[in-house]
């Protein structure tokens, strides 16, 4: 079969939705469009019940022991809002201290620095080179006014998934609510919250082929229960937690691919492992000086970023995005010049921060494109490097740490 | 971010990409930029010490697109121009020619830089061996 470009290997930043999904989304737009709060006749009857399987198989995917334990948002980032804002305002009494990680995606570090500006008190854990979070150093955080843990379960950039489940129970020895930001894991890697004791979980539906525009906030209900205070006041929805009207066609949408992601989750993540692993080594056995960002093990099966010492990022993707849609770890097209954060945070030098490129495969991903992005992809670094000083200067010898840059 | 046709241009068909060896005589370098700043570009000048007027120019960069793009045109204008003249080229120049948007100015930035060191260097180091000449001493 013939290569069709340009390839799409950005599926941390979304995935297309499967035309699956898309069948079953189709009869609540025009068809079965009734309101699901409409307690009085067929048309909201046929809503609700919608909603409420798709909240079902939702539950099952997280393993939520109740579907009510699912609230229905516009996405990953309004979740993190209303978990994090919500459990501050609600718990406030209670306690000012949030502790969190310094690699969480921008929506967790935001509501975070907000909260800050409103008084409260945010612990930023690092993590360890391999991008984990070391639970025992979370617990030396910990004061007996911290109220909320918020950690991300796999991370958007590097992949690498924390032990959850360990970081669960020490909240629950010490009665703090624990929220997790699942938007990347949910679909791919295992998540269970009655298993790993998390009381607070969000996710969105177009990380996992489902269609943009609507998310989850999982609440717990039991053991404990926990409340929120509301973002948006209006009719009572969603358990009061967060009124408007649901999207039925998204949230029916949203729950099918959830049960199609559990159907077929064991046998498409080693499928999309094995085409990560072939990636890696086309490119790490052709290219010298090219590192693997991210814990080896505990990881996103379908994430790989590799970090290329003497080029830029921004550069290697210009090289390719003709052919192949990929995302630099790299925050050099803002005006800053910072490099990523997250890599940063690795405590990897700086320049290889500025040189990480990620690749993310999804269902849809052949072994024919691995193929040729791993060819594009050492060939555009190799030309690259033929241009850098910087690689010049390795091969002369010259320590690149001695030299006193000038910079701007 | 979409590149503008020159930068794109530059960038898949760069102009004078190498090195001259530093000790050449009427070689001038310059290296400015720093790698944790995710640019780094050397630039270098070879000068004919008789008539002051540059007959070659090379450069390597790492550093995005756009960075690579104004090294590369710096490296075309230089050509065949004095070292007066050459002194002055002006980052604004290469942001119009490039038409770099604002975040990337600092690329434009660098190119200017690296042409004063460049000019710079040879200055100090070819000057002064004609002074050294002229005086009599080595």
């Amino acid at each position: 079969m013939a290569l069709k470009l340009p390839i799409f290997m950005d599926s941390q930043s979304t995935t297309p939705v499967d035309p699956r999904v898309l069948e079953a989304m189709l009869p609540y737009f025009t068809e079965k469009f009734g309101h699901p709060a409409s307690r009085n006749h067929p048309f909201g009857w046929e809503a609700e019940g919608a909603v409420d399987r798709a909240r079902g198989a939702i539950a099952g995917l997280v393993g939520a022991r109740d579907p009510k334990e699912l609230v229905f948002t516009s996405g990953g980032t309004e979740s993190i809002n209303l978990a994090l804002k919500g459990v501050a305002e609600m718990y406030r009494e209670k306690g000012n201290h949030i502790v969190t990680t310094v690699i969480e995606q921008r929506a967790g570090l935001d509501v975070c620095k907000r909260l800050e500006r409103q008084g409260f008190e945010v612990t930023y854990v690092p993590v360890g080179a391999d991008g984990l979070v070391d639970p025992e150093a979370l617990r030396a955080v910990l004061t007996d006014k911290t109220i909320l843990i918020s950690v991300m379960l796999a991370n958007n950039e590097i992949g690498t998934v924390q032990d959850a489940a360990a970081i669960g129970k020490l909240a629950k020895e010490k009665g703090i609510v624990f929220h997790v930001d699942a938007t990347q894991a949910v679909g791919k890697v295992p998540v269970d919250v009655e298993a790993m004791g998390i009381d607070l979980l969000s996710c969105t539906s177009h990380m996992l082929y489902g269609p943009k525009g609507v998310g989850a906030l999982y609440v717990r209900r039991k053991n404990p229960r926990v409340r929120l205070a509301p973002m948006m006041d209006g009719g009572g929805h969603e358990r009061g937690m967060r009124s408007g009207t649901v999207p039925v066609p998204l949230a029916v949408g949203f729950g099918a691919a959830a049960e199609i992601c559990r159907q077929v989750m064991p046998e498409e993540s080693r499928r999309l492992a094995g085409l990560r692993d072939r990636l890696q080594d086309a490119i790490l056995s052709k290219v010298d000086e090219a590192y693997l960002n991210g814990h080896p093990e505990r990881r996103l099966p379908h994430n790989l970023n590799i970090s290329f010492a003497y080029v830029e990022g921004e550069s290697v993707l210009m090289g390719l995005n003709k052919e192949v849609a990929l995302s630099s770890g790299s925050a050099c097209t803002s005006a800053t010049l910072e490099p990523s954060y997250v890599i940063s945070a690795l405590g990897v030098d700086s320049e290889l921060a500025h040189s990480s490129i990620r690749f993310g495969l999804h269902r849809f991903s052949t072994e024919e494109e691995v193929d040729f992005v791993g060819r594009r992809t050492v060939e555009v670094v190799t030309r690259l490097r033929e241009m850098s000083p910087l690689y010049e200067l390795a091969r002369e010898g010259v320590d690149l740490k001695t030299i006193k840059w000038k910079a701007e | 971010m979409a590149y503008s046709d020159k930068v794109v241009d530059h960038y898949n068909n760069p102009r004078n990409v190498g090195s001259f060896t530093k000790d050449t005589p009427g070689v001038g370098t310059g290296l400015v930029g720093a790698p944790e700043c995710g640019d780094v570009m050397k630039l270098q000048i070879k000068v004919n010490v008789e008539t002051g007027v540059i007959e070659d120019a090379k450069f390597k960069t790492f550093g995005c697109g756009s960075a690579i793009a104004s090294s590369s045109l710096a490296t075309e204008w230089l050509k065949g121009r004095t070292v007066d003249e050459a002194a002055k080229i002006k980052n604004t120049d290469i942001v119009n020619e490039l038409k770099l948007p604002p975040v990337k100015i600092h690329c434009s930035v660098l190119a200017e830089d690296a042409i004063k060191a460049a000019l710079a260097d040879y200055k100090e180091k070819w000057s002064q061996a004609e002074a050294g000449r002229e005086s009599g001493a080595s």
